[in-house]
């Protein structure tokens, strides 16, 4: 079974963001971009499929900041190629980077049809469209997202979808087709940078020039802002302890001790 | 003369889901402010009756077909998007539930319209919609305007009270056609329901709430200790039951449960929209975090920036001391 991970790099939340100078954009200065937790995920599934079926896992991600690093330490971690779309201009919105792979993928030798294509189901920074489902529309391709389980055997694919209250649905894909992976069936692998290190001196990332304008994006920001910081909150001090003397009265004011 | 105002009325099992009256509170203001009409979109199988708890619609547009007893996309999105080419609405919102959410994916691509995702709030400003939309997991506040109609806006829970957009007395329904493909190529076969056996977290007075701050399982412990001393459960977030730290059964927000219960501790989830959905209703929230910008604190009612790993371990202490 042959399968693609679709990788993209979003903005590390946990860092500190700021507000650019056009008053719409994220302060560029301030950003560290991580893989996407979902596309990890993603690539995780793919390489389970893989270990239990054999076959060949491609990493495909645009270019981006920090991308070959990632590229890398995907073949460490077991994928059989990478494949990265260059000359696309930075900081494309999700759909527009989306339906530009839609467009590309199919020109880059002996890639598709693959069986499978998975990607994250959703992303932070996906403010115009979802990588999966717009890749599965110009794939042509059948699409199923929020996926949490995989298995595929020759043409059809059987996948399991979360609805709410931890109801899951079981579904009959045909292949090939476009998965949003939710959460890989065991977490994501860890893998030593020594490994990755050796992938770079003995593995090659293929490029491929995008050759294709972007769409413009349907969605414009006009303002961005942090929200309050707090909102509502009313912010405690102290040490470790006096904290926690606070929690058990608040806890005590309301009979729970 | 824009086009009318759409809500996706989405179902869950053959009943309408909470955040349909949501959508459709904001939907009439929406309507209200552009004058023009709102109509909900409702797709069934000999579901017309759903139709009597849609008044607060001025219309509705009903179709019927088996294919929409599934909780599949594409049937739903074939058929609104050759609606929407007919009828031109302005908008048309869409619940961000699992539910929808692949709908909310295809069907911008197949109309070739703008989507317009995580809205916590849609108003009308010079005639013109304005979005306010949750970006990078609560971290920024974006201002959104659409270049073109319809558009589709993909809206958060909770962005209205729904027993605002509650009204019983059916409007008017209108039979449309459906449209859906000869032969899907996803098919649905079965619901699997959650394991039994585990406690009910949405049952609890006190949860004890554990995210990505937790660091690893063990520490998992610390919590359990407090919130069996206080009588109730742990739970946690996406990235803890991504782990496989805790259960399914033992999440909070979308995929998960909503809870409201009289207490709910968040120690280190950092509050992204997927998890606050589920909690936000309950009576007292304290959130720890080291991150001062952390969007739990928007959401808690008490907050401290601090490591859950240091105030955990003197939790511990204290409840014990109180409990003697």
């Amino acid at each position: 079974m042959n399968i693609l991970a679709v990788l993209k790099m979003v903005p590390d939340v946990v860092e500190e963001l700021e507000v650019g100078d056009d008053g719409k954009s994220l302060d560029l200065d301030f950003l560290r971009l991580i893989v996407n937790e979902r596309d990890e995920h993603a690539l995780e599934q793919a390489l389970l499929l893989k270990d239990k079926h054999g076959g060949s896992v491609t990493a495909v991600a645009i270019d981006a900041p920090e991308i070959d690093d990632v590229l890398f330490t995907a073949l460490a971690k077991g994928a059989d190629r990478a494949v990265k779309i260059t000359d696309v201009e930075e900081g494309l919105s999700t759909r527009a980077a989306a339906s530009l792979l839609a467009q590309v993928l199919p020109k880059v030798p002996n890639l598709l049809p693959a069986d499978l294509v998975l990607a994250g189901c959703q992303a932070t920074d996906d403010l115009d469209g979802q990588t999966a489902a717009v890749l599965a529309h110009g794939l042509e391709l059948p699409y199923l997202g929020i996926v949490s389980q995989v298995d595929a055997d020759g043409s059809t694919a059987c996948v399991l979808s979360e609805f709410p209250g931890g109801v899951r649905g079981e579904f009959e894909v045909d292949m090939p087709a476009v998965l949003g992976i939710q959460a890989s069936e065991k977490p994501p692998r860890y893998v030593p940078v020594a490994k990755v290190r050796a992938a770079m001196k003995s593995q090659t990332i293929e490029e491929v020039s995008a050759g294709t304008e972007p769409e413009a994006s349907l969605a414009a920001v006009t303002g961005m802002t942090k929200p309050e910081a707090g909102g509502k909150a009313e912010m405690l001090d102290g040490s470790p302890e006096e904290l926690a003397a606070k929690v058990g009265e608040i806890l005590s004011e309301r009979g729970l001790l | 003369m824009p086009g009318n105002v759409w809500v996706m009325a989405e179902q869950w099992r053959g009943e309408l889901s909470e955040i349909t009256y949501e959508l459709l509170a904001l939907g009439r203001e929406l309507a209200d402010g552009l004058g023009v009409q709102l109509e909900a979109v409702l797709l069934g199988h000999d579901a017309r009756g759903l139709a009597a708890t849609l008044g607060a619609a001025d219309g509705i547009l009903y179709a019927d077909d088996p294919a929409f007893t599934e909780p599949t996309a594409a049937a739903r999105s074939q058929t609104l998007a050759s609606l929407a080419e007919e009828r031109r609405p302005h908008c048309l919102l869409l619940g961000l539930t699992n539910l929808t959410a692949d709908l909310a994916g295809i069907l911008p691509a197949q109309l070739g319209a703008p989507f317009v995702n995580y809205c916590r709030d849609v108003r009308v400003a010079d005639g013109k919609l304005e979005a306010r939309c949750i970006l990078y997991g609560g971290k920024m506040d974006a201002a959104v305007e659409a270049a073109a109609e319809p558009v589709l806006l993909g809206v958060l829970p909770g962005v209205r009270p729904a027993d605002q957009g509650l009204k019983s007395g059916a409007p008017q329904v209108e039979d449309v056609t459906a449209s859906v493909p000869d032969a899907p190529r996803v098919r649905f076969t079965k619901y699997l329901e959650p394991e039994a056996g585990d406690v009910d977290i949405t049952q609890q007075e006190v949860l004890v709430a554990v995210g990505r701050g937790i660091a690893n399982e063990d520490n998992v412990e610390l919590a359990e200790e407090i919130a069996t001393a206080l009588g109730g459960a742990v739970c946690g977030s996406r990235p803890v039951i991504d782990q496989g730290w805790l259960p399914l059964s033992r999440q909070v927000g979308k995929s998960g449960a909503t809870v409201k219960p009289k207490f709910y501790l968040a120690a280190g989830i950092s509050g992204a929209p997927e998890h606050t959905e589920g909690m936000k209703g309950s009576d007292v929230i304290i959130a720890i975090n080291t991150d001062p910008d952390a969007p739990i604190f928007g959401v808690a009612h008490y907050g401290m920036v601090a490591d859950c790993l240091e105030i955990l371990p003197a939790l511990v202490e204290t409840v014990a001391a109180k409990k003697g």
